[in-house]
């Protein structure tokens, strides 16, 4: 018998493999930042879905604070990543424009 | 045991069915709108599971400022350049194959863990150690007491990742000013977000909320002005910087001075513990705040550059 914990952990582990797969194989520096996102947000569903105890127990916070934390590192990965992409897409006009 | 129901099958589904939407949609303004209405079903998922705190900074940052991040990306772009020739089909097949694989022992792992774990050892410990944390949020005090160098370290990633945006080149170019409509929406909206955002920062230290979803909001209160093209507002050059600086300095020099009186690194004495987690959630407020703004502005601000240049006239 399946319980909500397994079933959320699972799902976090297919999400993070979509994600995988889409941020090896697309081509668009954008699609990929997005694709490494989804990644993320199937490896937090693991952490969430392991502190879960039930319903009115109260769940473990320490996974809690480790994905609050990982929350706000990716975001700044992705900010970082996406300033790249768009100096990389400048540096990419330049040269054609010579 | 906890038995599923049939709201989780739900949100199961709706999940699955948004990442492949927003993963393999040939149009990517579709991708990232999907994107983020992924990210608002995932905080109702964390709100399920009892996350109240994840939740909120997952609607706040995950899918509300990583949104407008990638929105903000795609419009910098020039058309013409997403035409591109699709892999040839046996990469696509060994990388498939290679995920299912890691996918699967991943999923044995996961089952394993579940099946010999006993008991929340390190949630029992939290739990018994919450009276001498100064907070009585969970949450709150794992991040700021008992793992605080966890949060030192991610307030320095944010910095070194908005110190890297920022030498990257200047920010976009500003919107064009919003119609009256949107103008007096704004002028509604914004001091509501800093109210809301007052309240998570103060109501941290004992339910859901906290440094994190509160700079997110006022982030997202700067964002909005930002985009009905009044940035004025804004405090400008040294003060900005200063501003994102300082979560990350507050927190070392806390963390520094508790040695004075016989502590370890950012070993708080238990009296004081409260009010030095409140000091140090204020500066990480308006730290994470400021760089989340600049970071969506994508570069350092031309305004910057004007401070410098009337300097040297």
């Amino acid at each position: 018998m399946l319980d909500a914990s397994t079933l959320y952990g699972l799902l976090g582990i297919f999400l993070a493999s979509l994600g995988l797969h889409a941020t090896i194989l697309q081509r668009d520096i954008l699609r990929r930042i997005l694709a490494i996102n989804i990644l993320g947000v199937g490896v937090f569903l693991v952490f969430i879905a392991t502190a879960y105890n039930g319903p009115g127990v109260a769940p473990d916070a320490v996974p809690h604070a480790l994905v609050l934390t990982g929350i706000v590192v990716a975001v700044a990965a992705t900010a970082l990543a996406l300033a790249l992409q768009r100096r990389l897409e400048m540096l990419r006009r330049e040269s054609d424009d010579e | 045991m906890t038995p599923i129901i049939l709201l989780d099958t739900l949100l199961a589904i709706i999940l699955l069915v948004l990442a492949v939407v927003a993963l393999h949609s040939e149009n990517l303004r579709q991708s990232i709108f999907v994107f983020i209405v992924f990210g608002l079903v995932t905080a109702l998922v964390w709100a399920r599971l009892g996350a109240p705190d994840v939740a909120l900074a997952e609607a706040a940052i995950g899918s509300g400022i990583a949104g407008a991040l990638l929105l903000a990306a795609l419009r910098d772009r020039q058309p013409g350049c997403e035409h591109i020739e699709p892999r040839p089909s046996w990469q696509v097949l060994t990388v498939t194959y290679l995920v299912i694989g890691v996918g699967l022992t991943a999923s044995w792992a996961f089952l394993d863990a579940q099946a010999s774990r006993s008991g929340p050892a390190i949630g029992e410990m939290v739990q018994a150690e919450l009276a001498h944390s100064g907070v009585s949020n969970p949450v709150t005090a794992v991040l700021l007491n008992f793992r605080a160098y966890d949060t030192l370290l991610e307030l320095a990633v944010l910095f070194a990742a908005l110190i890297g945006v920022m030498a990257l080149g200047p920010e976009r170019s500003a919107p064009q000013a919003a119609g009256p409509l949107v103008s007096h929406f704004v002028a509604w909206l914004t001091p509501l977000l800093i109210l809301a955002a007052g309240y998570l920062l103060w109501v941290g230290a004992h339910a859901p909320g906290g440094a994190f979803q509160a700079g997110a909001l006022l982030a997202a209160g700067g964002i909005i002005v930002r985009l009905s093209g009044k940035s004025g507002i804004f405090p400008k050059g040294a003060w900005l910087r200063v501003l994102a600086a300082s979560g990350y300095g507050v927190f070392l020099f806390v963390g520094l001075a508790v040695m004075a009186g016989d502590n370890a690194f950012l070993q708080y004495p238990s009296d004081w513990a409260g009010s030095l987690i409140l000091l140090i959630e204020i500066f990480a407020t308006l730290s994470i705040a400021a760089s989340l703004l600049l970071v969506y502005l994508g570069g350092y601000p031309n305004a910057w550059m004007e401070d410098k240049e009337s300097q040297h006239a």
